[in-house]
Formats: C-alpha cells, sequence, structure tokens
C-alpha cells in the first residue's frame, strides 16, 4: 500500500534499516582504518607508567623485598608493596564472588604470575627496568595443582588468610583448601533412578583450563583530580558502572566523585568482567602521585594473571530405558578456581548457570553438586564467550549424550530426538530449576540433519571403517552432533545480582527536534556491534532511520546505570530496555500527533514512521515531523522535549538454542585432525540483523575451534604455567579455520519485547562439544566412549595408540 | 615484553659492520629481520648492548647463479627465496620450505642468514641446507671463511660461527636435474615451529635410487643430518623395506624433548612419519 507522500510501505521500512536489515556495521569505519580508541592510545599530560613484579613460584613464602636499587633508577616514582597498601585497607580487594583477593602477595605467592610489586615510573622502559632491579627472596613451598586432590586430607594449606573461617561466601567449608559446596535437584530421587534403570552411562569428562585471550589485553588509566577530589578511570571494563559501585565501595570516595569510561575495546569474552589487582594499583598510585597512572599487561600477562575460564573436572551418570528414554542425570564437578574465588557468577549461583545441564532433553529427575576449590593457579573462572558455566554444562550433557548412545548401541541423533523437550512443553521446569523460555528442537533437528545429509555421512562412516579396517586408509571419519540449549540474558533481580547490584539494564533517549536521536545504555560494546543493531531496534520502534540514531555506552557520567556486557546478556536486557524506552517515546509521540492532527490518540494508528488517522492514511505526521512539534509547539497539557528512560527487569532469562554438526578426518598416524565441514543452526528468537548474527556465529565457532582442538593452560606440579604465550597457546588464524556453514530457525522469546534471544555466545557454547564428538565418533567403533580435550595433535595420537591403531 | 637498553648501529658496508663487532665484542650481536632476536629481547633472554643491523648492506642481498649452484645472500629475505622463479626451477624445496615458515609478514621481513645463522633447533632452514650440503661464507676481521652447513650446527644457539663474524653468504650446489625433493613439516598452527619435519632431496637412475639426503628439524639440539636414512635408500627401488629401514634410521637419531606439542614418543613417531612422506613425495617428483 502506497502512503500520501508516494512512498510505499516497503520503501519507508527500508529506509528504517531497522529489525531483520543486514545494516553494515557502523563501528567499522573507524576500526577498519585502525581509528579506534582503545585505552593504550590515552595520552594525558604528566602520564606515568606501572608495571608488575611477578612471582615466579606457584606456592612460596616471601621473606624479603628490596625495592631500594629500583627506587634509586632515575624515573621511578613508586614501588609498592602489599605494606604499602594495608594503612588504607587495600591489600586484599573483594573479588565477585564473595571472597578476597591480594591486591599485592601477602605474606605468600600463591600462584605463578602473581602480583607482589607495582612500580610507577616516568616511561615503560624505565618501569620494566625496575621491575628487574626488585629483589625478592622467595621460600619454595608445595604446590595443590590437581584440583582432584585439592582436598586432600594432606594437602598444603593455600590460603591462611582464610584460616579458622569455616563459613564462606556459598555456606560451609569443610577443608582448607574448599570454597563451597553448592547442590541443586533431588540427590535421593535421582539415585532412585539410577539404582533401577535398565541403562547407565558414566563418564569423567575435565574441561581443561582456557583463556578468553581477547587481542586487546587488560589495562587501565587511572586519574585522579586531587583539587576536586574527582577519580576518573579509563579501562577495559565490561561493567562500567558495577566498576565505579565497587570503587567506591572499596575507596570511600562517594560515587558521584568517581567516573569509569569504556573506550572501544578489543574483545573481552568474560577476561574484562573481573576488577584486577592492575586497576587498584592504578588508582592507588594515582591517588598517591597526583598523576595520571597508566597499566596495560602483556601478553604473557594476560594468559597467565587475568581471568582463564572453565577449569571443570565432571562426572556423569546418565540413566535410561533400554530403548533410550532418559530417566535420571547425575553430576559431581570438582571446579578449580585458583588460588582466589574470583569467579564471575550472579551471586546466588557459585557455579553460574551449570544447572542447565540437563540441556535440551526433557529428563525428569537430576541432581548436581559442585566443590569449588582452591589450587595455586591464577583466579579467575569467568564466562569465557558463554553465559555463567554454560559452556561447561553443555559441554557436559552433549558429551554424556553420546556416551550414552554408545553404550545404547543407538545412533546419538536418535538418542537425542527420542528426549528432546517437546515444543508442546514450553514454558519447560527442568528437574534442576529453570523455566525454559520458548523452543523447538525438533524442527531445528530435522532441517540440520536434512542439511548435511545425515544418514549419507553415516554410510559414508560405515565405508570408511571398511576401509580403514582393510588398510585401505589411514584417516577416520568422525561426525559429532551436539544441540545446546543455552541459558543468558542474566538476569531476574529477583534472584540474579552481582554483589549485591540487580542484574537488570538500562536504556535512555533524547530524540532531537530535527530528527535525530541519541540512546545510552548500561551495556558496552567489546566488538559485538552494539551502535548498530540498538539502532536497528530503536528505529523499528520509533520510526527514525538507524542512521540518524547514535548509540553511546560506556561513560559512567553519561549512560544510565546498568550491569554492563557479558553472558549474551545485552540483547536479552538492554535490547529490551531500549525497546521499552522506544515504547514510552511513541507513547508520547502519538498525543503530540493527536494534538496537531486535531483527533483522539485513540484515532491514530502506526505506521511505519508515522502516525496516520485511522481510516485516512493521508492524514498523518512523521516522527520527525512530531519531533520538531515536541520541542517547538506549546501543546496544552504535554511537557516540551521527547526523552524516555527505561530500566528493564527481565521477567525470565533466555534459552537459544542450535544444533550443530562437525565433520572431522583424522589422520591417525600423526593426530591431526581436519574439520571437513561445520554446519551450525542458530535460533537465536528475532533476529535483529542476519549479517551481525552470522558473524558472531563465525567468531564463537572459531573461538570453540580453539578450546576443543587445542587451548590449553596447563601447569606442571612446582605450578610452573605453559601456554602463557601465542606460541603455544592455540589461536586459530584463517588457515586453521574451516569455512563455517550457517543456518537458522526463528522461535521468538515470548516474554522479551522484540521476542530476541541473544547469539554472541551460542556458537561456543554449541560448538565446543560438537568438535569434541565429532573426535571420539571417529573411534567410536573402536569401543571408545570419550577422550579428553583439546583434541590437539599429540592427545589425538594417544588416543589411536591406546586403541592399538599406531605403535 | 619491554627489552632492556640498547644502542643501535647502521652501517653501510660490511667492512664498517666487522669493525663494529670487533670494537663491542661480545656486547655487540647482528641483527637481521629480527624475526627471532627481537621476540628474544622483548623477553630480556637476549639483552645485547650493541645491535648491529645489517639491511643496509646491499652485498648482503641477492641470489646470484653460478650455473653450478646459487650465491644467496645473507639478508635476502624468507619471502625473495619464494618470489625467485630461477632458485624454484632448479631447486624447488627451497621454496616448498620457506612457504612453511611462519606467516606472509615474517617472511616479508625474516632472512635466509639469519634463519641458518640463528641455531634455533625449530628453524626450518637448517635441515634443507644440511639436506642440500650447502656452504656458509662468514666473514670476520681475519677474513672469509667457508663453513659447511654439516659441521656448523653444535648445539642449541650454538654454532661454528665466531663472535665478531658475519654470515655473508649461503652457497647452495644446484642438485642434479630430475632429482625429487620435499620438506614435509608438521605443526600446530600458522606461526608454530615443527612437532617434526624431514627434508628428503633424492635422485633416481635406472628405477633406483642413485643418492638421497635426509634431514630432520626439531627433533633434537640442532637440525639432524641423517646419513644412515639417506644410505639405505640408495641402491633400493623406493620399495617399502628400504623406505621402512630409512625412517628407522632417522627416527634412530631423533632426540626430541617432551614440550607443548607433544611427549617424546609422539614427537619421534611423527619425525618418521614425516620422513616417510618426505620420501614418497621425493620419489613421486624425481624423474
Ligand atoms: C611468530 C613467528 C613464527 C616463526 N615461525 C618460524 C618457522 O616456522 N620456521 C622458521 O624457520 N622460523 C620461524 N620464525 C623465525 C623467522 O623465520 C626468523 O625470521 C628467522 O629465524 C631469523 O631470521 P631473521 O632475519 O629474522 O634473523 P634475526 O632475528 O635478525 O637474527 C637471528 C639470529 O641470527 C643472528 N644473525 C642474523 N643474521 C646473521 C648473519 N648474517 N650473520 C651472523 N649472524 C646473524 C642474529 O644475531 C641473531 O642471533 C618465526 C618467527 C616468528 C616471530
Amino acid at each position: 500500500m502506497s502512503a500520501a507522500d508516494g512512498t510505499s510501505v516497503q520503501e519507508r521500512t527500508d529506509k528504517l534499516e531497522g529489525l531483520g536489515c543486514k545494516r553494515k556495521r557502523v563501528e567499522d569505519a573507524r576500526f577498519t582504518q585502525g581509528k579506534g580508541k582503545y585505552v593504550d592510545d590515552m595520552k594525558l599530560p604528566g602520564m606515568v607508567f606501572g608495571d608488575f613484579v611477578r612471582s615466579p613460584y606457584g606456592h612460596a613464602r616471601i621473606k624479603k623485598i628490596d625495592k631500594s636499587k629500583a627506587l634509586a633508577l632515575p624515573g621511578v616514582k613508586a614501588v609498592l608493596t602489599a605494606d604499602d597498601l594495608k594503612p588504607l585497607n587495600l591489600h586484599y580487594m573483594p573479588t565477585l564472588a564473595g571472597d578476597v583477593q591480594a591486591v599485592l602477595a601477602v605474606d605468600k605467592v600463591l600462584f605463578q604470575g602473581q602480583e607482589v610489586a607495582f612500580v610507577v615510573a616516568t616511561d615503560r622502559y624505565i618501569a620494566a627496568d625496575a621491575v628487574e632491579l626488585i629483589e625478592v627472596e622467595y621460600e619454595d613451598l608445595p604446590c595443590v595443582i590437581d584440583p582432584l586432590k585439592a582436598m586432600d586430607k594432606d594437602a598444603p594449606v593455600l590460603r591462611h588468610d582464610l584460616e579458622g573461617k569455616t563459613e564462606g561466601a556459598h555456606g560451609a567449608r569443610r577443608h582448607h583448601n574448599h570454597i563451597f559446596t553448592w547442590e541443586v535437584g533431588d540427590a535421593a530421587a535421582t539415585d532412585k533412578a539410577l539404582g533401577s534403570a535398565e541403562v547407565v552411562a558414566k563418564e569423567f569428562l575435565s574441561y581443561q583450563r582456557v583463556h578468553p585471550c581477547p587481542l586487546e589485553t587488560c589495562g587501565c588509566v587511572a586519574s585522579m583530580d586531587k583539587i576536586n577530589s574527582h577519580l576518573t578511570v579509563w579501562g577495559t571494563f565490561q561493567a562500567p558502572h558495577a566498576v565505579r559501585t565497587v570503587a567506591s565501595l572499596i575507596s570511600g570516595i562517594p560515587e558521584h566523585k568517581i567516573r569509569i569510561v569504556s573506550p572501544d575495546i578489543g574483545g573481552g569474552f568474560g577476561n574484562k568482567v573481573g576488577v584486577y589487582p592492575g586497576y587498584i594499583c592504578s588508582i592507588v598510585a594515582s591517588i598517591v602521585l597526583g598523576v595520571p597512572v597508566k597499566w596495560i599487561e602483556d601478553r604473557i600477562e594476560n594468559l597467565t594473571a587475568t581471568a582463564f575460564a572453565r577449569d571443570y573436572h565432571m562426572t556423569g551418570e546418565i540413566a535410561a530405558t533400554k530403548d533410550g528414554r532418559i530417566t535420571a542425570l547425575k553430576c559431581h564437578v570438582v571446579a578449580d578456581h585458583g588460588a582466589f574465588d574470583a569467579c564471575a557468577d550472579p551471586t546466588k549461583f557459585p557455579a553460574g548457570f551449570f544447572n542447565i545441564c540437563t540441556g535440551s532433553y526433557d529428563i525428569p529427575t537430576a541432581f548436581l553438586s559442585v566443590d569449588g576449590v582452591y589450587t595455586n593457579k591464577a583466579p579467575g573462572g569467568v564466562a569465557y564467550r558463554c553465559s555463567f558455566r554454560v559452556t561447561e554444562a553443555s559441554y557436559f550433557i552433549e558429551r554424556m549424550i553420546d556416551v550414552l548412545a554408545r553404550k545404547l548401541n543407538m545412533d546419538p541423533a536418535e538418542v537425542r530426538r527420542k528426549n528432546f523437550i517437546r515444543k508442546e512443553q514450553f514454558p519447560y521446569k527442568s528437574a534442576l530449576g529453570w523455566e525454559y523460555d520458548s523452543g523447538d528442537y525438533d524442527t531445528a533437528f530435522d532441517k540440520a540433519l536434512a542439511a548435511v545429509d545425515y544418514k549419507g555421512l553415516r554410510a559414508e562412516q560405515k565405508k570408511n571403517r571398511e576401509d580403514f579396517a582393510a588398510g585401505k586408509t589411514r584417516s577416520l571419519m568422525g561426525i559429532g552432533i551436539a544441540f545446546f540449549t543455552e541459558i543468558v540474558g542474566a538476569g531476574p533481580v529477583k534472584n540474579c545480582d552481582i554483589l549485591g547490584l540487580g542484574m537488570f539494564d538500562s536504556c535512555e533517549i533524547r530524540i532531537h527536534p530535527t530528527g535525530s536521536a541519541i540512546a545510552r545504555l548500561g551495556t558496552i560494546s567489546q566488538g559485538q556491534g552494539h551502535a548498530t543493531t540498538f539502532a536497528q531496534i530503536l528505529a523499528t520502534e520509533i520510526g527514525l532511520p538507524a542512521s540518524m540514531i547514535t548509540v553511546e555506552e560506556g561513560d559512567t557520567d553519561t549512560a544510565p546505570y546498568g550491569l554492563g556486557t557479558y553472558g549474551s546478556r545485552s540483547t536479552p536486557v538492554a535490547g529490551a530496555a531500549t525497546a521499552m524506552a522506544g515504547r514510552k517515546i511513541r507513547a508520547k509521540a502519538q498525543m503530540i500527533a493527536a494534538y496537531l492532527l486535531e483527533v483522539h490518540d485513540s484515532d491514530l494508528e502506526w505506521d511505519v514512521d508515522r502516525f496516520q488517522v485511522k481510516g485516512a492514511p493521508d492524514r498523518f505526521k512523521t516522527m520527525q515531523e512530531i519531533a520538531f512539534a515536541a520541542y517547538n509547539k506549546a501543546i496544552p497539557g504535554i511537557e516540551p522535549g521527547l526523552e524516555a528512560v527505561s530500566y528493564y527487569d527481565p521477567p525470565n532469562m533466555t534459552y537459544p538454542f542450535g544444533a550443530y554438526i562437525c565433520v572431522a578426518d583424522i589422520d591417525v598416524d600423526t593426530g591431526v585432525t581436519a574439520i571437513r565441514r561445520f554446519y551450525a543452526l542458530d535460533d537465536c528468537g528475532t533476529r535483529i540483523n542476519p549479517m551481525i548474527i552470522e558473524g558472531q556465529v563465525h567468531g564463537g565457532l572459531t573461538e570453540a575451534l580453539a578450546i576443543a582442538m587445542g587451548q590449553e593452560i596447563a601447569y606442571d606440579e612446582n605450578g610452573n604455567v605453559s601456554g602463557g604465550s601465542l606460541l603455544d597457546f592455540f589461536l586459530p588464524t584463517a588457515v586453521e579455520t574451516p569455512a563455517w556453514e550457517t543456518d537458522f530457525t526463528v522461535t521468538p522469546s515470548p516474554h522479551h519485547p522484540i521476542g530476541a534471544k541473544g547469539v554472541g555466545e551460542s556458537p561456543n557454547v554449541g560448538g565446543v562439544s560438537a568438535f569434541s564428538n565429532a573426535v571420539c565418533d571417529a573411534f567410536a567403533h573402536l569401543g571408545l566412549t570419550h577422550t579428553q580435550m583439546p583434541h590437539d595433535h599429540w592427545r589425538v595420537w594417544k588416543t589411536a595408540q591406546k586403541l592399538g591403531l599406531v605403535e | 615484553m619491554i627489552p632492556a637498553a640498547f644502542d643501535y648501529h647502521r652501517p653501510a658496508s660490511l667492512d664498517d659492520a666487522v669493525k663494529l663487532l670487533a670494537q663491542y665484542g661480545d656486547e655487540a650481536r647482528v641483527v637481521a629481520g629480527g624475526h627471532s632476536l627481537i621476540p628474544m629481547m622483548k623477553l630480556r633472554l637476549a639483552q645485547p648492548g650493541h645491535l648491529v643491523d645489517l639491511q643496509d648492506i646491499a652485498a648482503l642481498k641477492g641470489i646470484k647463479d653460478t650455473g653450478a649452484g646459487f650465491e644467496i645472500g645473507a639478508m635476502t629475505t624468507q619471502r625473495e627465496i619464494i618470489q625467485s622463479a630461477a632458485l624454484t626451477a632448479a631447486c624447488p624445496i627451497l621454496k616448498e620450505a620457506a612457504e612453511q615458515i611462519a606467516d606472509p609478514q615474517i617472511r616479508y621481513c625474516g632472512t635466509l642468514g639469519g634463519n641458518v645463522a640463528n641455531g634455533d633447533p625449530g628453524n626450518d632452514m637448517p635441515a634443507i641446507m644440511l639436506a642440500l650440503d650447502a656452504v656458509y661464507l662468514a666473514k670476520g676481521p681475519a677474513g672469509t671463511r667457508e663453513l659447511k652447513a654439516r659441521d656448523f650446527y653444535e648445539s642449541a644457539y650454538a654454532t661454528k660461527l665466531k663472535e665478531g663474524e658475519i654470515l655473508t653468504t649461503i652457497r647452495i650446489p644446484k642438485p642434479p636435474a630430475g632429482h625429487g625433493s620435499a620438506y614435509v613439516k608438521q605443526k600446530r598452527k600458522i606461526g608454530d615451529y615443527a612437532t617434526a619435519a624431514a627434508a628428503v632431496v633424492l635422485t633416481m637412475s635406472g628405477g633406483k635410487c642413485a643418492s638421497a639426503a635426509v634431514s630432520l628439524t626439531n627433533v633434537g639440539d640442532t637440525a639432524l643430518f641423517a646419513a644412515a636414512a639417506g644410505a639405505a635408500l640408495v641402491g633400493s627401488s623406493l620399495d617399502q623395506a628400504a623406505i621402512d629401514k630409512a625412517v628407522q634410521a632417522a627416527v634412530g637419531i631423533a632426540q626430541p624433548s617432551k614440550d607443548t606439542r607433544g611427549p617424546v614418543d609422539f614427537r619421534k613417531s611423527v619425525a618418521g612419519v614425516m620422513v616417510r612422506r618426505a620420501i614418497e613425495a621425493a620419489a613421486k617428483r624425481a624423474r
């Protein structure tokens, strides 16, 4: 239908570049020209530089620190140790998990790379020279490296500061290296079901310690304006408002005197959620010296000292009928949290949302228990491109389904299909306490299996196995399936908070008189393209072109309060706030249009970019016209201006899902696995920008490939870390990355204002198990049920060796 | 990742460079492409007080065809090796190996001289030089010496090069026309050194192997010349039994250490697979 101004609805819709448009990323103009502004690009007058002396030991007593030689070096401004921080009560800082972490080592070091002293100098070179001049005398102590042995009776005591503390942040502590035990579900009923089951499959699955390894490492510039008592910190913060509140609580500086700014961020993936000693030391040094202090990690520091991910050691038991109907699931996890519990999880969830581990399946009975333990490793435990511990949970259930399929001698696809939660069961209440909002798993699964010709692949695999047995090939083919369900968008304030801060999010919109706008949010993009997609949400809601809407985030002085970006929460929470704020704008615009058109509000209807009189579409006011009138016409009973704020407390999480299929060929002689094909179907509800979704899926799958096939932060028994540089830590290049095939179905979230669910992390959550299942599947006919990640060359070769395929 | 302080020199002639090295003694280090040395300096594993940059010395650049062989200036980059049609026509293993070094950015900077002088067992070019029986020319205060590649490597980062000497030229004899060669390398990713790699250069005559040279990368303290492996092939028709013997001989001298690429048994086994595959590929290519 054509409007009175001669433009069709389609033309006007296209002009908005709203929901569903493959709009190019507005951020890329600066990123592709090297004109992004990252924290290390900041230069302030008088700025000095901080650098750390770090522990070479995994566990050692500090006998003496001599800083005299460093202090004598020209250009050195200060050297801080724990003794300098004690009078300020800043030698320990609170962690996001309710523990404390040493800002600078107090009496002991507890992991290799731990911060021992902070040097401040006029340039980075002098600071690095001074680090070498600080003499620290250590007395080596025995290390706890294996988390499964952390709670042995005779295990060394790691945290002397917690001596005698039998109550932790999450309940009773029963051992000096015990952090918490978290239990969910019905233990008795689960044991009963396991005891009486026709078939029980059991497996121990280790999800190795990895690291998010964003291209930009962590860092900050702290600047204390002593005249106005105003502290500004620019830094790599995924949650700037939370940092402001925490900084105020720790330092006693009133919150209105603190400004936290996240400039452009070069990837976060959870690594930039936490608060690090570097931030605290920079702030203290700036307060002491009265000049701005910059601290930027190098790559090795990033990989070895700021937050790692995973390190979950899971024992699973799954019960089923002979024909493959699952009757119960039990899981026990030993969670290695390193030397301090600096896990980033909502307070009530010390193992995050790991209790999503019943996955996409209708499992009537389940029980989960998680033991968090201390070891001599770096602290962290962040959600590396996933919602809190959801990748671990998804890996657990998707591997266990395959393990069960082997035991039942059934096709893993068949076991999945048999146990899916059916479309009509949504909203579905899981045995471990979640309410899944929406899903249509069968449709997605059918589409995926058809797309890859699953039957054909299995036939090809049968032939491959025959050829292998006949000595005609040394390559084995594996097919890996994962059907994941995520839980994202934390979260409802009634059960989600971090350090007591409710996990709502926010958007504030100002429409300018000429019909352009600025929207500010409590989130912060680290590459996700918020400036592009949030403008699209608004364009559809308020009828102004996305190109006329600026999206701004990351400055706590201007942005409304929000909890930041991680756990795929931006679209589910801040995206919802954006739509809701847009709707407030539209409601006021309707009153203004009614006045201008001299009709009653209810006589108007919304049409893409305007309000028109019902039945008389030639009588209308465009949003642009309304915006001008809002500021410049005296309208009785209506305040001037056109602005809105929305704080959105989501009623539930969202539950994106997807079907991934990986086809791999393994050269048993070298252990080299070639990914022949990877098909990823994602259902993230309403699709805001299909191009950005595809980009997110590509990136997430590449990280999943990295984790499954090579990433590992490993420690030897003396606490020496390996994998701490990019020589060893596997970041795939374009050469190692296969071509990704993407696909989708759309099952909108029923409770989200635009039905969107979040997608940035799905590919990592679903991808890792698909790769791992493919590797295990390649050897399944030889009796293999499970082999530990990462599936790097030597481990795959060792698997082949154990099965007698190589000498 | 910040190097210690150093002074930087950029001589325009070889003589000046040799003089600077004499002047600063063990304080001085030459820098070529910098892609092995500078990472070491950033980790402060190397802390030279004086860096003598060779990049302005024209005499150290270029590829000369002498008829019997090639004389390659030490400062010739890995990319220039890949780009040289004459080299590739006569001695394709050089391009094949160079293309397996790191990535294009690094190959634009990294030099052949730096790669062979570095003495890191992970470098790929030393094994190629062993297989091709190359000779290095080294210039010091006392003049120029010739050093056979097969005698050059002593242990990790220790070579026959004396303090104050600069490797100026790599002399490579042309393998006979119709020879077959291959460099097969297993690595975890682009930019990684070999888990194990093998170079093979062989000639065939009347269906029998007339000559064969086999060498290994990164499974010992230095690149390894597997003389017995080559000998096992000569006279055979490159049948399975001969190849098995050669593989066994090569693996026999491999002494890899356990590292993040894998345990010793795995790396030895991969060395064997690399040798086998390199022999098979070289055999296919030989005429
Ligand atoms: C990420 C990355 C991946 C890499 N991967 C590989 C790989 O897979 N395989 C591989 O072989 N290499 C690899 N390299 C190393 C790269 O090829 C280097 O460029 C090469 O090893 C050294 O050459 P250069 O010209 O850079 O030497 P430099 O780094 O400048 O020097 C290396 C050493 O040789 C000495 N030297 C240099 N030239 C001379 C000379 N003419 N006379 C005497 N001494 C000299 C220097 O003093 C120094 O000790 C990699 C490097 C990086 C950064």
